[in-house]
């Protein structure tokens, strides 16, 4: 039997030389991913007006395999180099997609400070409770008592609760998602790219590989079913309300959609007051 | 245009010089002795259409570098020896990427937080090796208001010309220090803009050299690069486990530079042609240094000046071919011997190279050098 | 020809703007050499300030100060911390109620700067004050050059202020010289 091979629609929107990709089977990103490139599509965004930019990890990544300009830089500083990208060049729509550990433990400082500037871009920040590229280190968001590399009898600190951090510093959009919602965060990104100012999307995912396997849940499709059976969406709800704890439900859903007015904008009108006739 | 003279210190004429460049974007952090800069471009930029930020750190400050290079403009930050060993690993990923930038250095006395409002000289070797790994930077270094407005106008040109991270220099003294400074007319100023791709994007290979460097296709221009502090092939991927492409790497970024040392080479001799005894010195203390040749020769002391304009790459086959009539070189530099380890290197043992350091805090009186040369002289 | 000069007294006088207006005014309207360089500590009021100037004929490569020509003092540890590198025929400035001479000073030549100040109505115009006084007896740079970087210094509502200053210290120094 002969298979033809086919042309896959959204090849366009890829780097199809550099496929395939590095991630484990299971693992969430590629849902992400593809959730990403179907809300540009439907946006219809132009990808030479688009830049991804991401940090180091295996979210990191995913800026080298969209087609788009494309910048994979040092661990934890895509939203600083996100930032210069965006103020220097503002037609172009600025995303940034990396992981918990690049975008809160290193770069933790980055995105509150970008946040409270309401700097105009889009951060879609994937958790996946650890250090995966690293060999599944405790990270800021591994929930107490969760088993890690680095936290062998069980995790001892507190983990953020990212979107609580988001809206505490500001960001005028703020939502969560699993990988389980596709369809969910596909549309949550398109709301998100629309927004002006500092928006953000935690995106919880699978990493059956470093993560799954130490915390009961091996196989991806055991995480997939805890998120079926554990997501509560409420949206509106105070993020401070909507904390991570093993075993307990998950709140996902929009929290956050306010109005404010961006670095982007407040720069602008400065020049105007005070430019040399 | 006629040419105008202002009377301006190294801060206000580093920042002019840079505006005039093209300098369009700093972000930049507080910090002690080169808050001025930061302070005046906040002044300034927004009065030419340009973009200020003060960013939450050093590191954040780079990274907006980076960022805002890819995204077009000519960019520049200011900072002191604690904030810029903060930046290392960014100027790597310029290095790395290919990225212009121009970072305006103000040195104080280190190491760490050590003399935050007095002169040193000790970020020499930061400023070449402070990031991992094999790369080179272009460092300049200027000793007056006058050279720190010049002279940042040709960093800016050779940090867009060769796509490298170039550091300025400067230190406490050059910074805080006033004088006259002359602006030639703009159109006698050589400014250098970045070469971008005219070939389709189909045939456009990011990190492909044409003559030494690669035209820069920077966000927007529809050529839609991947840039990765990653190894990469001419393409821009990461090829991370290929020896070959890593050799390829490497030596471009760093063979740029170095085939064109003679090029970027920036040295000012002062009463050279006879001299048997040469100070070598930059910054605050080539001002010294010339008084200190001066009163030489008042005692018939064939002494003279090699000032450093450039620094890196180090001019090794201009001090080699020194070596050949000069025998005795004093290095005058305010820290414990940096510069003098590169002239020692580069005389091959043909002459001796004899160290005057100051450690921080105080700049050599041209006393001090005069007798330091006395003492060479009559060490015979 | 070349003349180091120190103005020496405490933060929040103006010491600093003091040398800055003086070498402004030899660079950019006397046209001569003039590298000026403060000297600071961490922010602070109230902390001992100098300001230096080198004015010279030929080209200036050490910029700082080594022994003095001329000592503008404005305060008593101004004075003390200085008078030791003034040279022995040089000239030393004062505000006389600022302070207390002791045995063996040279030549001096006295102002009470803040009292005209005051009678001005801003104390904080002293340094302009002493700025005119010492114009008009060091005679190192014109007075036209010195009003016009004055004027150019301080804030547009303040100019008439300042160079009322200016003026009345000019005026002391030219009683002085007789």
């Amino acid at each position: 039997m002969e298979i033809e091979a086919r042309a896959n629609p959204m090849d366009k929107y890829l780097r199809a030389d550099r496929i395939p990709h590095i991630w484990c089977s299971g693992c969430g990103l590629g849902i992400v991913l593809n959730a990403f490139l179907h809300a540009i599509e439907e946006l219809n965004i132009d990808l030479d007006k688009l830049a991804v930019v991401s940090g180091i990890g295996c979210t990191g990544r995913i800026a080298g395999y969209i087609n788009t300009d494309s910048y994979h830089t040092t661990h934890g500083r895509a939203i600083p180099f996100a930032t210069g990208l965006k103020l220097a060049n503002p037609e172009m729509k600025v995303v940034v997609i990396s992981g918990d550990g690049d975008l809160f433990a290193i770069g933790g400082n980055h995105f509150i400070h970008a946040a409270r500037r309401n700097i105009d871009i889009t951060v879609i920040g994937v958790n996946n409770y650890n250090y995966g590229m690293t060999g599944g280190q405790l990270g800021p968001t591994t929930p107490l008592g969760a088993r890690t590399t680095t936290s062998p009898y069980g995790n001892i600190e507190h983990p953020f609760n990212l979107c609580h951090v988001a809206h505490a510093a500001g960001a005028v959009y703020v939502a969560r998602w699993t990988v389980l919602h596709a369809i969910r965060l596909k549309n949550s990104i398109k709301e998100a790219l629309n927004k002006r100012g500092f928006s953000f999307i935690e995106v919880i995912a699978a990493c059956p590989t470093t993560y799954g396997r130490r915390n009961k849940m091996p196989d991806a499709l055991d995480e997939m079913r805890f998120y079926r059976e554990h997501s509560v969406i409420k949206h509106g709800i105070d993020p401070s309300q909507a904390n991570i704890e093993i075993g307990k439900e998950i709140v996902v859903g929009k929290f956050v959609d306010i109005e404010k007015p961006t670095f982007n904008e407040a720069v602008e009108e400065l020049k105007k007051k005070v430019k040399k006739k | 245009m006629k040419k105008e003279i202002r009377f301006w210190n190294g801060s206000i004429a580093v920042s002019e010089g840079a505006i005039v460049a093209g300098c369009r974007f700093f972000a930049g952090y507080p910090i002690t002795p080169a808050s001025d800069i930061a302070e005046y471009m906040a002044l300034r930029l927004p009065q030419e259409d340009g973009i200020f930020i003060q960013m939450e750190d050093e590191i954040a400050s780079i990274a907006a570098l980076l960022g805002a290079s890819w995204g077009g403009a000519k960019v520049m930050t200011s900072t002191s020896g604690p904030g810029f060993s903060l930046m290392q690993e960014n100027v790597g990923l310029a290095a790395v990427t290919e990225t212009p930038l121009v970072i305006a250095e103000v040195q104080r006395a280190g190491p760490s937080t050590g003399m935050p409002t007095l002169v040193g000289q000790g970020d020499v070797m930061q400023s070449r090796w402070g990031s991992h790994g094999d790369y080179e930077t272009i460092v300049i270094s200027p000793s007056s208001p006058q050279e720190s407005f010049d002279l940042v106008i040709r960093a800016f040109n050779l940090a867009e010309l060769y796509r490298v991270p170039v550091i300025f220099l400067m230190d406490e003294c050059i910074a805080h220090m006033s004088e006259r400074v002359v602006i030639p007319p703009k159109e006698e100023i050589e400014v250098v803009e970045r070469i971008k791709p005219n070939v389709s994007p189909e045939k456009y290979m990011p990190f492909q050299p044409v003559n030494d460097i690669a035209p820069m296709a920077t966000a927007g221009m529809g050529y839609r690069v991947h840039v990765t502090g990653l190894t990469h092939n001419e393409k821009g991927y990461p090829m991370t486990t290929s020896p070959e492409v890593q050799e390829w790497m490497v030596r471009h970024i760093c063979d740029k530079i170095r085939k064109n040392e003679h090029k970027i080479r920036d040295i000012e001799e002062y009463r050279m042609e006879d001299a048997e005894i040469a100070i070598v010195a930059f910054g605050i203390v080539g001002r010294s240094a010339k008084a200190a040749v001066k009163m030489a020769r008042r005692h018939r002391i064939k002494a003279g000046l090699i000032r450093l304009k450039t620094i890196w790459p180090f001019p090794e086959s201009y001090f080699e071919s020194m070596a050949d009539s000069i025998k005795k070189f004093i290095v005058a530099e305010i820290n414990y011997g940096q510069i003098k380890l590169e002239v020692e290197r580069a005389v091959h043992g043909k002459a001796s190279v004899e160290l005057l350091p100051k450690f921080g805090g105080a700049v050599h009186q041209p006393m001090e050098i005069y007798q330091k040369i006395k003492e060479v002289k009559n060490g015979n | 020809m070349k003349t180091e000069i120190r103005f020496a007294g405490y933060g929040g006088q103006g010491i600093i703007l003091m040398g800055n207006i003086a070498a402004k005014a030899a660079v950019l309207y006397d046209g001569k050499n003039a590298v000026y360089t403060p000297s600071y500590g961490p922010e602070a009021r109230g902390g001992a300030a100098s300001s230096n100037v080198i004015i010279a004929d030929e080209e200036i490569d050490y910029p700082y100060v080594t022994s003095i020509d001329v000592l503008v003092a404005m305060s008593q540890l101004g004075y003390e911390n200085n008078a030791p590198i003034l040279k022995d025929n040089g000239l030393l400035i004062i505000d006389s109620d600022l302070v207390r001479l002791k045995n063996g000073a040279g030549k001096v030549a006295k102002i009470q700067a803040t009292r005209i100040a005051e009678q001005l109505g801003k104390r904080i115009v002293a340094n302009i004050v002493m700025l005119g006084f010492f114009t008009a007896v060091t005679e190192v740079i014109s007075y036209g050059s010195m009003k016009k970087a004055v004027l150019e210094s301080v804030p547009a509502k303040y100019k008439e202020l300042n160079e009322k200053a200016l003026e009345m210290g000019y005026k002391e120094g030219m009683k002085w010289q007789e």
